[in-house]
Protein backbone atom coordinates (compact mmCIF):
# COMPACT_ATOMS: atom_id res chain seq x y z
CA UNK A 1 0.00 0.00 0.00
CA UNK A 2 2.45 2.62 0.67
CA UNK A 3 4.31 1.73 -2.84
CA UNK A 4 0.53 2.56 -4.28
CA UNK A 5 0.67 5.52 -2.07
CA UNK A 6 4.03 6.98 -3.63
CA UNK A 7 3.51 6.08 -7.25
CA UNK A 8 -0.34 6.70 -8.12
CA UNK A 9 0.48 10.67 -8.66
CA UNK A 10 3.44 10.20 -11.03
CA UNK A 11 1.63 7.72 -12.90
CA UNK A 12 -1.58 9.70 -12.92
CA UNK A 13 0.76 12.57 -14.59
CA UNK A 14 2.49 9.88 -16.93
CA UNK A 15 -1.16 8.42 -17.88
CA UNK A 16 -2.52 12.06 -18.81
CA UNK A 17 1.06 12.83 -20.78
CA UNK A 18 0.50 9.68 -22.62
CA UNK A 19 -3.10 11.40 -23.13
CA UNK A 20 -2.19 14.58 -24.65
CA UNK A 21 0.66 12.66 -26.64
CA UNK A 22 -2.13 10.44 -28.34
CA UNK A 23 -4.50 13.58 -28.64
CA UNK A 24 -2.14 15.57 -30.47
CA UNK A 25 -0.82 13.23 -32.98
CA UNK A 26 -4.27 11.73 -33.84
CA UNK A 27 -6.08 15.24 -34.31
CA UNK A 28 -3.25 15.32 -36.84
CA UNK A 29 -2.68 18.99 -34.89
CA UNK A 30 1.44 17.88 -35.35
CA UNK A 31 2.78 16.03 -38.26
CA UNK A 32 3.26 12.09 -37.68
CA UNK A 33 7.10 12.45 -39.40
CA UNK A 34 7.50 15.25 -36.04
CA UNK A 35 6.09 13.27 -33.37
CA UNK A 36 5.03 10.05 -33.86
CA UNK A 37 1.55 8.33 -32.33
CA UNK A 38 2.21 6.34 -29.14
CA UNK A 39 0.89 3.37 -31.10
CA UNK A 40 3.12 3.77 -33.97
CA UNK A 41 5.87 4.36 -31.31
CA UNK A 42 4.70 0.95 -29.51
CA UNK A 43 4.84 -0.86 -32.58
CA UNK A 44 7.99 0.14 -33.05
CA UNK A 45 9.58 -1.14 -30.07
CA UNK A 46 7.72 -4.26 -29.93
CA UNK A 47 7.87 -5.40 -33.48
CA UNK A 48 11.96 -4.56 -33.62
CA UNK A 49 12.38 -5.01 -30.02
CA UNK A 50 15.36 -7.75 -30.68
CA UNK A 51 17.36 -4.77 -33.09
CA UNK A 52 16.42 -2.32 -30.19
CA UNK A 53 17.55 -4.84 -27.64
CA UNK A 54 21.00 -5.58 -28.70
CA UNK A 55 21.70 -1.85 -28.84
CA UNK A 56 20.52 -1.60 -25.46
CA UNK A 57 23.04 -3.99 -24.41
CA UNK A 58 25.80 -2.11 -25.49
CA UNK A 59 24.39 0.81 -24.23
CA UNK A 60 23.89 -0.29 -21.25
CA UNK A 61 27.30 -2.05 -21.04
CA UNK A 62 28.80 1.06 -21.47
CA UNK A 63 27.70 2.80 -18.74
CA UNK A 64 28.04 0.73 -16.32
CA UNK A 65 31.49 -0.06 -17.07
CA UNK A 66 32.22 3.88 -17.19
CA UNK A 67 29.96 4.44 -14.39
CA UNK A 68 31.89 1.47 -12.05
CA UNK A 69 35.50 3.19 -13.37
CA UNK A 70 34.11 6.85 -12.45
CA UNK A 71 32.72 5.13 -9.05
CA UNK A 72 36.18 3.50 -7.95
CA UNK A 73 38.61 6.17 -9.27
CA UNK A 74 36.19 9.15 -7.72
CA UNK A 75 35.96 7.24 -4.09
CA UNK A 76 40.04 6.92 -4.12
CA UNK A 77 40.68 10.39 -5.61
CA UNK A 78 38.56 11.53 -3.08
CA UNK A 79 40.00 9.81 -0.26
CA UNK A 80 44.02 10.93 -1.13
CA UNK A 81 42.07 14.43 -1.60
CA UNK A 82 40.61 14.32 2.34
CA UNK A 83 43.55 12.88 3.82
CA UNK A 84 46.47 15.29 2.06
CA UNK A 85 46.42 18.51 1.86
CA UNK A 86 49.00 18.59 -0.96
CA UNK A 87 46.87 16.32 -3.22
CA UNK A 88 43.79 18.25 -2.55
CA UNK A 89 45.97 21.69 -3.52
CA UNK A 90 47.39 19.71 -6.43
CA UNK A 91 44.01 18.14 -7.95
CA UNK A 92 40.90 20.49 -6.81
CA UNK A 93 41.35 23.23 -9.38
CA UNK A 94 42.73 20.34 -12.20
CA UNK A 95 39.51 19.39 -11.45
CA UNK A 96 37.51 21.83 -11.60
CA UNK A 97 39.21 23.13 -15.03
CA UNK A 98 38.59 19.38 -16.02
CA UNK A 99 34.68 19.77 -15.11
CA UNK A 100 34.33 23.11 -16.72
CA UNK A 101 35.44 21.45 -20.33
CA UNK A 102 32.92 20.30 -22.26
CA UNK A 103 32.82 16.53 -22.08
CA UNK A 104 30.51 16.46 -25.52
CA UNK A 105 33.11 18.77 -27.47
CA UNK A 106 35.99 16.77 -26.92
CA UNK A 107 34.04 13.16 -27.53
CA UNK A 108 35.64 13.42 -31.05
CA UNK A 109 38.99 14.00 -30.25
CA UNK A 110 38.22 10.73 -28.28
CA UNK A 111 37.27 8.88 -31.32
CA UNK A 112 40.60 10.05 -32.74
CA UNK A 113 42.85 8.47 -30.08
CA UNK A 114 40.76 5.03 -29.16
CA UNK A 115 38.67 4.66 -32.49
CA UNK A 116 34.97 3.40 -32.66
CA UNK A 117 34.86 0.29 -30.11
CA UNK A 118 34.04 0.49 -26.65
CA UNK A 119 37.18 2.73 -25.63
CA UNK A 120 35.56 6.51 -26.26
CA UNK A 121 32.33 5.68 -25.16
CA UNK A 122 33.58 4.42 -21.80
CA UNK A 123 35.92 7.04 -21.11
CA UNK A 124 33.03 9.86 -21.44
CA UNK A 125 31.25 8.19 -19.35
CA UNK A 126 33.85 8.30 -16.86
CA UNK A 127 34.64 11.54 -17.44
CA UNK A 128 30.78 12.89 -16.96
CA UNK A 129 30.04 10.69 -14.05
CA UNK A 130 33.43 11.27 -11.90
CA UNK A 131 32.53 14.84 -10.90
CA UNK A 132 29.78 13.89 -8.57
CA UNK A 133 31.39 11.02 -7.56
CA UNK A 134 34.45 13.18 -6.08
CA UNK A 135 32.39 15.77 -4.66
CA UNK A 136 29.77 13.95 -2.44
CA UNK A 137 32.76 11.73 -1.69
CA UNK A 138 34.97 14.71 -0.26
CA UNK A 139 31.90 15.89 1.35
CA UNK A 140 30.93 12.67 2.94
CA UNK A 141 34.51 12.20 4.39
CA UNK A 142 34.64 15.78 5.69
CA UNK A 143 30.89 15.90 7.50
CA UNK A 144 32.52 13.87 10.17
CA UNK A 145 32.26 15.52 13.52
CA UNK A 146 35.35 17.32 14.52
CA UNK A 147 34.72 15.99 18.09
CA UNK A 148 34.07 12.54 16.89
CA UNK A 149 37.98 12.89 15.35
CA UNK A 150 39.10 13.76 18.65
CA UNK A 151 37.58 11.10 20.63
CA UNK A 152 38.61 8.64 17.90
CA UNK A 153 42.44 9.68 18.37
CA UNK A 154 41.78 9.61 22.67
CA UNK A 155 41.20 6.09 21.42
CA UNK A 156 44.50 5.38 20.02
CA UNK A 157 43.20 3.49 17.24
CA UNK A 158 44.96 5.16 14.33
CA UNK A 159 44.88 6.75 11.14
CA UNK A 160 43.41 3.20 9.27
CA UNK A 161 41.01 2.01 12.05
CA UNK A 162 39.36 5.49 12.28
CA UNK A 163 39.04 5.37 8.24
CA UNK A 164 37.08 1.89 8.53
CA UNK A 165 35.43 2.21 11.75
CA UNK A 166 34.03 6.35 11.24
CA UNK A 167 35.12 8.09 8.38
CA UNK A 168 33.96 5.84 5.75
CA UNK A 169 30.44 4.42 7.02
CA UNK A 170 29.64 8.39 8.00
CA UNK A 171 30.68 8.96 4.51
CA UNK A 172 28.70 6.80 2.82
CA UNK A 173 24.75 9.02 2.82
CA UNK A 174 26.44 11.64 0.76
CA UNK A 175 28.38 9.18 -1.58
CA UNK A 176 25.17 7.59 -2.67
CA UNK A 177 23.78 10.90 -3.39
CA UNK A 178 26.68 11.73 -5.57
CA UNK A 179 26.16 7.76 -7.02
CA UNK A 180 22.95 8.35 -8.10
CA UNK A 181 23.51 11.65 -9.86
CA UNK A 182 26.45 9.50 -11.20
CA UNK A 183 25.00 6.93 -12.94
CA UNK A 184 22.07 8.74 -15.10
CA UNK A 185 24.95 10.94 -16.13
CA UNK A 186 26.98 7.96 -17.07
CA UNK A 187 24.42 6.82 -19.42
CA UNK A 188 23.99 10.68 -21.26
CA UNK A 189 28.39 10.37 -21.31
CA UNK A 190 27.71 6.61 -23.25
CA UNK A 191 25.11 7.84 -25.34
CA UNK A 192 27.08 11.10 -26.33
CA UNK A 193 29.83 8.66 -26.88
CA UNK A 194 27.93 6.66 -29.40
CA UNK A 195 26.86 9.84 -31.21
CA UNK A 196 30.49 10.65 -32.25
CA UNK A 197 31.57 7.80 -33.68
CA UNK A 198 29.78 4.12 -33.64
CA UNK A 199 27.87 1.45 -34.94
CA UNK A 200 25.83 -0.06 -32.36
CA UNK A 201 24.43 1.10 -28.88
CA UNK A 202 21.48 3.19 -28.72
CA UNK A 203 22.81 6.24 -29.32
CA UNK A 204 23.29 5.16 -33.12
CA UNK A 205 19.97 3.51 -33.00
CA UNK A 206 18.77 7.24 -32.56
CA UNK A 207 21.37 8.75 -35.02
CA UNK A 208 20.39 6.22 -37.93
CA UNK A 209 16.54 6.62 -37.16
CA UNK A 210 16.96 10.73 -37.34
CA UNK A 211 19.04 10.13 -40.72
CA UNK A 212 16.04 8.24 -42.35
CA UNK A 213 13.36 10.37 -40.49
CA UNK A 214 12.32 7.12 -38.77
CA UNK A 215 10.88 9.42 -35.67
CA UNK A 216 9.09 6.50 -34.42
CA UNK A 217 12.27 4.61 -33.83
CA UNK A 218 13.99 7.97 -32.76
CA UNK A 219 11.38 7.70 -30.19
CA UNK A 220 11.25 4.60 -29.07
CA UNK A 221 15.47 4.43 -28.55
CA UNK A 222 14.87 7.98 -26.25
CA UNK A 223 12.23 6.00 -24.36
CA UNK A 224 14.44 2.94 -23.60
CA UNK A 225 17.38 4.99 -22.95
CA UNK A 226 15.79 6.76 -20.36
CA UNK A 227 14.08 3.48 -18.71
CA UNK A 228 17.76 2.70 -18.68
CA UNK A 229 18.78 5.24 -16.91
CA UNK A 230 16.14 4.98 -14.37
CA UNK A 231 16.45 1.22 -13.65
CA UNK A 232 20.16 1.86 -12.67
CA UNK A 233 18.58 4.98 -10.64
CA UNK A 234 16.42 2.39 -8.90
CA UNK A 235 18.86 -0.40 -8.16
CA UNK A 236 21.67 2.29 -6.54
CA UNK A 237 18.39 3.38 -4.61
CA UNK A 238 17.59 -0.45 -3.57
CA UNK A 239 21.78 -0.56 -3.02
CA UNK A 240 21.42 2.39 -1.01
CA UNK A 241 18.34 0.68 1.24
CA UNK A 242 20.39 -2.48 2.17
CA UNK A 243 23.74 -0.65 2.79
CA UNK A 244 22.27 2.24 4.69
CA UNK A 245 18.81 1.25 6.36
CA UNK A 246 19.77 3.62 9.18
CA UNK A 247 20.07 7.07 7.12
CA UNK A 248 17.05 5.66 4.81
CA UNK A 249 14.83 4.66 7.46
CA UNK A 250 15.70 8.92 9.23
CA UNK A 251 15.18 10.76 5.75
CA UNK A 252 11.88 9.47 5.07
CA UNK A 253 10.52 8.98 1.92
CA UNK A 254 11.44 11.92 -0.05
CA UNK A 255 14.53 11.41 -2.27
CA UNK A 256 17.47 13.79 -1.22
CA UNK A 257 20.54 14.78 -3.10
CA UNK A 258 23.30 16.86 -2.14
CA UNK A 259 24.03 17.87 -5.83
CA UNK B 1 49.04 0.71 39.67
CA UNK B 2 52.61 2.71 38.69
CA UNK B 3 51.08 6.27 40.43
CA UNK B 4 52.41 5.80 43.82
CA UNK B 5 50.28 7.22 46.61
CA UNK B 6 50.35 11.09 46.49
CA UNK B 7 50.84 11.57 42.98
CA UNK B 8 48.70 13.97 41.34
CA UNK B 9 46.50 12.58 38.98
CA UNK B 10 46.67 15.26 36.79
CA UNK B 11 49.11 18.18 37.50
CA UNK B 12 48.87 21.19 35.51
CA UNK B 13 51.95 23.52 35.89
CA UNK B 14 51.63 27.22 34.67
CA UNK B 15 50.27 26.67 31.47
CA UNK B 16 49.33 29.46 28.44
CA UNK B 17 47.61 29.01 25.42
CA UNK B 18 47.75 31.26 22.68
CA UNK B 19 46.10 30.78 19.48
CA UNK B 20 47.24 32.47 16.19
CA UNK B 21 44.97 33.58 13.57
CA UNK B 22 45.84 35.50 10.26
CA UNK B 23 45.61 38.63 12.14
CA UNK B 24 45.40 38.91 16.22
CA UNK B 25 46.71 36.81 18.36
CA UNK B 26 44.18 35.48 21.16
CA UNK B 27 45.16 34.62 24.50
CA UNK B 28 42.77 31.81 25.57
CA UNK B 29 44.58 30.88 28.75
CA UNK B 30 46.85 33.48 30.76
CA UNK B 31 48.15 31.22 32.83
CA UNK B 32 46.51 28.08 34.66
CA UNK B 33 48.58 25.82 37.33
CA UNK B 34 46.03 23.08 39.00
CA UNK B 35 46.84 19.69 40.64
CA UNK B 36 44.23 16.98 40.83
CA UNK B 37 44.55 14.10 42.99
CA UNK B 38 43.59 10.52 42.28
CA UNK B 39 39.78 9.66 42.60
CA UNK B 40 39.10 13.63 42.99
CA UNK B 41 36.13 15.26 41.30
CA UNK B 42 36.69 18.91 40.33
CA UNK B 43 34.65 21.19 38.35
CA UNK B 44 35.40 23.99 36.06
CA UNK B 45 33.19 27.13 35.68
CA UNK B 46 34.00 29.98 33.80
CA UNK B 47 32.51 32.82 31.56
CA UNK B 48 32.11 31.44 28.23
CA UNK B 49 35.15 31.62 26.48
CA UNK B 50 37.58 31.59 29.44
CA UNK B 51 39.40 28.60 27.86
CA UNK B 52 37.50 26.10 30.34
CA UNK B 53 37.33 23.73 27.61
CA UNK B 54 40.71 24.76 26.10
CA UNK B 55 41.75 23.05 29.95
CA UNK B 56 40.34 19.78 29.29
CA UNK B 57 41.53 19.46 25.68
CA UNK B 58 45.37 19.99 26.86
CA UNK B 59 44.98 17.28 29.99
CA UNK B 60 44.10 14.92 26.76
CA UNK B 61 46.71 15.79 24.78
CA UNK B 62 44.65 17.16 21.57
CA UNK B 63 46.43 20.46 22.24
CA UNK B 64 49.62 21.38 23.15
CA UNK B 65 50.54 24.41 25.43
CA UNK B 66 51.99 27.27 24.52
CA UNK B 67 53.97 27.17 27.55
CA UNK B 68 54.15 25.17 30.58
CA UNK B 69 53.55 21.55 30.94
CA UNK B 70 50.61 19.03 31.71
CA UNK B 71 51.22 15.67 33.15
CA UNK B 72 48.42 13.19 33.27
CA UNK B 73 49.03 10.47 35.94
CA UNK B 74 52.70 11.17 36.33
CA UNK B 75 53.76 11.02 32.52
CA UNK B 76 54.14 14.64 30.57
CA UNK B 77 51.09 14.79 27.94
CA UNK B 78 52.80 15.12 24.70
CA UNK B 79 50.22 13.54 22.32
CA UNK B 80 47.21 12.61 22.64
CA UNK B 81 46.30 10.45 25.33
CA UNK B 82 44.73 6.96 25.64
CA UNK B 83 44.31 6.75 28.90
CA UNK B 84 41.99 9.13 29.36
CA UNK B 85 37.62 9.19 28.94
CA UNK B 86 36.21 11.98 27.15
CA UNK B 87 32.51 13.23 27.08
CA UNK B 88 31.60 16.10 24.87
CA UNK B 89 28.09 18.67 25.10
CA UNK B 90 27.02 16.69 22.22
CA UNK B 91 27.03 12.72 22.41
CA UNK B 92 29.06 12.06 19.28
CA UNK B 93 27.36 8.80 18.93
CA UNK B 94 27.57 7.12 15.21
CA UNK B 95 24.63 7.24 13.87
CA UNK B 96 24.46 3.50 12.41
CA UNK B 97 25.72 2.01 15.35
CA UNK B 98 23.19 0.30 17.97
CA UNK B 99 23.67 2.21 21.60
CA UNK B 100 25.69 -1.08 22.75
CA UNK B 101 27.97 -1.16 19.50
CA UNK B 102 28.29 2.64 20.10
CA UNK B 103 29.43 1.86 23.11
CA UNK B 104 31.97 -0.96 21.69
CA UNK B 105 33.57 1.18 19.77
CA UNK B 106 35.70 2.35 22.44
CA UNK B 107 36.86 -1.41 22.79
CA UNK B 108 37.08 -1.93 18.79
CA UNK B 109 39.20 1.07 18.57
CA UNK B 110 41.72 0.31 21.21
CA UNK B 111 41.91 -3.42 19.88
CA UNK B 112 40.54 -5.10 23.50
CA UNK B 113 39.14 -8.43 23.79
CA UNK B 114 35.81 -8.33 22.50
CA UNK B 115 34.65 -10.98 25.43
CA UNK B 116 35.97 -8.87 28.53
CA UNK B 117 34.26 -5.59 26.38
CA UNK B 118 31.06 -7.02 26.11
CA UNK B 119 30.88 -7.96 29.80
CA UNK B 120 31.93 -4.54 30.51
CA UNK B 121 29.59 -2.89 28.00
CA UNK B 122 26.47 -4.82 29.81
CA UNK B 123 27.64 -3.45 33.36
CA UNK B 124 27.87 -0.06 32.14
CA UNK B 125 24.47 -0.42 30.22
CA UNK B 126 23.10 -1.40 33.51
CA UNK B 127 24.98 1.44 35.68
CA UNK B 128 23.12 3.75 33.69
CA UNK B 129 19.99 2.67 33.29
CA UNK B 130 19.97 1.92 29.88
CA UNK B 131 18.88 -1.86 29.92
CA UNK B 132 16.42 -2.51 27.01
CA UNK B 133 17.71 0.42 24.51
CA UNK B 134 21.13 -1.61 23.94
CA UNK B 135 19.34 -2.14 20.18
CA UNK B 136 18.24 1.25 19.61
CA UNK B 137 20.01 3.29 17.13
CA UNK B 138 21.49 7.34 18.49
CA UNK B 139 18.22 8.94 16.81
CA UNK B 140 15.65 6.41 18.65
CA UNK B 141 17.34 7.78 21.85
CA UNK B 142 16.75 11.04 23.72
CA UNK B 143 19.17 13.31 24.28
CA UNK B 144 20.19 12.50 27.98
CA UNK B 145 19.80 8.49 26.71
CA UNK B 146 22.53 9.37 24.20
CA UNK B 147 24.65 11.37 26.50
CA UNK B 148 24.67 8.02 28.94
CA UNK B 149 25.65 6.05 25.72
CA UNK B 150 28.42 8.42 25.74
CA UNK B 151 29.01 8.35 29.36
CA UNK B 152 29.62 4.05 28.78
CA UNK B 153 31.26 5.02 25.77
CA UNK B 154 33.71 6.48 27.93
CA UNK B 155 34.82 4.42 30.76
CA UNK B 156 34.44 0.73 28.60
CA UNK B 157 38.19 0.75 29.20
CA UNK B 158 37.78 2.01 32.68
CA UNK B 159 40.12 5.32 32.32
CA UNK B 160 41.62 6.44 35.71
CA UNK B 161 40.64 10.20 34.56
CA UNK B 162 37.63 11.20 32.98
CA UNK B 163 36.99 14.38 31.05
CA UNK B 164 33.67 15.82 31.26
CA UNK B 165 32.96 19.04 28.90
CA UNK B 166 29.70 20.43 29.46
CA UNK B 167 28.40 17.06 28.86
CA UNK B 168 24.63 17.97 30.02
CA UNK B 169 24.43 21.64 28.51
CA UNK B 170 22.20 20.36 26.02
CA UNK B 171 19.65 18.70 28.38
CA UNK B 172 16.24 19.92 29.80
CA UNK B 173 16.47 20.82 33.88
CA UNK B 174 14.87 17.71 34.99
CA UNK B 175 17.24 15.26 32.99
CA UNK B 176 20.29 17.01 33.84
CA UNK B 177 19.19 16.37 37.91
CA UNK B 178 19.02 12.82 36.79
CA UNK B 179 22.13 12.81 35.43
CA UNK B 180 23.93 14.79 38.16
CA UNK B 181 22.77 12.42 40.56
CA UNK B 182 23.69 8.71 38.27
CA UNK B 183 27.51 10.61 37.52
CA UNK B 184 27.50 11.42 41.52
CA UNK B 185 26.09 7.33 42.35
CA UNK B 186 29.00 6.25 39.33
CA UNK B 187 32.00 8.68 40.16
CA UNK B 188 31.50 7.00 43.99
CA UNK B 189 31.43 3.27 42.80
CA UNK B 190 34.28 3.85 40.37
CA UNK B 191 36.56 6.09 41.70
CA UNK B 192 37.33 7.41 38.84
CA UNK B 193 39.31 10.91 38.76
CA UNK B 194 36.52 13.83 36.81
CA UNK B 195 37.54 17.20 35.60
CA UNK B 196 34.22 18.38 34.54
CA UNK B 197 33.11 22.00 32.87
CA UNK B 198 30.38 23.23 33.93
CA UNK B 199 27.77 26.61 33.15
CA UNK B 200 25.89 25.31 36.13
CA UNK B 201 26.66 26.22 39.37
CA UNK B 202 24.30 23.90 41.70
CA UNK B 203 25.98 21.36 39.16
CA UNK B 204 29.51 22.27 40.05
CA UNK B 205 29.12 22.30 43.84
CA UNK B 206 26.52 19.18 43.87
CA UNK B 207 28.98 16.85 41.99
CA UNK B 208 32.46 18.29 43.12
CA UNK B 209 34.98 18.34 45.60
CA UNK B 210 36.70 21.09 44.91
CA UNK B 211 35.07 23.84 42.14
CA UNK B 212 37.74 25.98 40.18
CA UNK B 213 36.28 29.60 39.20
CA UNK B 214 37.98 30.85 36.20
CA UNK B 215 38.55 34.77 34.86
CA UNK B 216 36.89 35.87 31.73
CA UNK B 217 39.32 35.48 28.71
CA UNK B 218 42.73 35.40 28.69
CA UNK B 219 41.66 32.65 31.45
CA UNK B 220 43.22 32.38 34.77
CA UNK B 221 42.32 30.48 37.94
CA UNK B 222 40.61 32.91 40.19
CA UNK B 223 39.57 30.69 43.16
CA UNK B 224 39.72 27.40 43.83
CA UNK B 225 36.87 26.34 46.52
CA UNK B 226 36.75 23.22 48.55
CA UNK B 227 33.41 22.12 48.94
CA UNK B 228 32.37 20.83 52.32
CA UNK B 229 29.38 18.67 51.84
CA UNK B 230 29.70 14.73 52.52
CA UNK B 231 30.69 12.39 50.73
CA UNK B 232 27.33 10.75 50.23
CA UNK B 233 25.35 13.25 48.81
CA UNK B 234 21.37 12.87 48.11
CA UNK B 235 20.19 15.18 45.86
CA UNK B 236 17.17 17.39 47.14
CA UNK B 237 18.95 17.15 50.51
CA UNK B 238 22.34 18.40 49.31
CA UNK B 239 20.88 21.45 47.74
CA UNK B 240 18.92 22.35 50.93
CA UNK B 241 22.10 22.29 53.43
CA UNK B 242 23.11 25.36 53.88
CA UNK B 243 27.21 24.80 53.00
CA UNK B 244 25.44 23.98 49.46
CA UNK B 245 23.82 27.72 49.27
CA UNK B 246 26.63 29.44 50.79
CA UNK B 247 29.60 27.65 48.37
CA UNK B 248 27.24 28.50 45.22
CA UNK B 249 26.66 31.98 46.33
CA UNK B 250 30.37 32.48 46.78
CA UNK B 251 30.53 31.24 43.39
CA UNK B 252 28.14 33.33 41.96
CA UNK B 253 29.52 36.55 43.21
CA UNK B 254 33.03 35.43 41.74
CA UNK B 255 31.28 35.02 38.50
CA UNK B 256 29.74 38.46 38.55
CA UNK B 257 26.40 38.67 36.85
CA UNK B 258 26.97 36.45 34.22
CA UNK B 259 26.62 33.36 36.60
CA UNK B 260 23.39 31.38 35.53
CA UNK B 261 22.34 29.04 38.24
CA UNK B 262 20.12 26.50 36.73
Amino acid sequence: MDWLERTWRPALLLVAFLALWQVVTATGLIAPYLVPSPGDTLDVLVGKWPYIWQHTWVTTYETVLGFVIAAVVGVLAAVAMVYSGTVEKTLYPILLFAQVIPKIAIAPLFVVWLGFGLGPKVLVAVLIAFFPVVISMVTGLKSVDTEMLELASTMGGGPLKTFVKIRFPASLPHLFSGLKVAVTLAVTGAVVGEFVGANEGLGFVILQANGNLDTPMLFAGLIVMSVVGVVLFVLLELAERFVLPWHVSRRGSAVTTTI
Amino acid sequence: MTVTLGTAAVEIDSVAVHFRSKKIDVTAIREVSLDVAPGEFVSIVGPSGCGKSTLLKLVSGLLKPSSGTVRLLGDPVTGPRHDIGYVFQRAALLEWRSARKNILLQAEMRGMSSVDAGKRADELIEMTGLTGFEDALPHELSGGMQQRVALCRALLHEPRVLLMDEPFGALDALTREQMNVELHRIWRETGTTVLLVTHSIAESVYLANRVVVMTARPGAVQEVIEVSLPEVRRYSETMARPEFSSTAAHIRSLLGAGGSDD
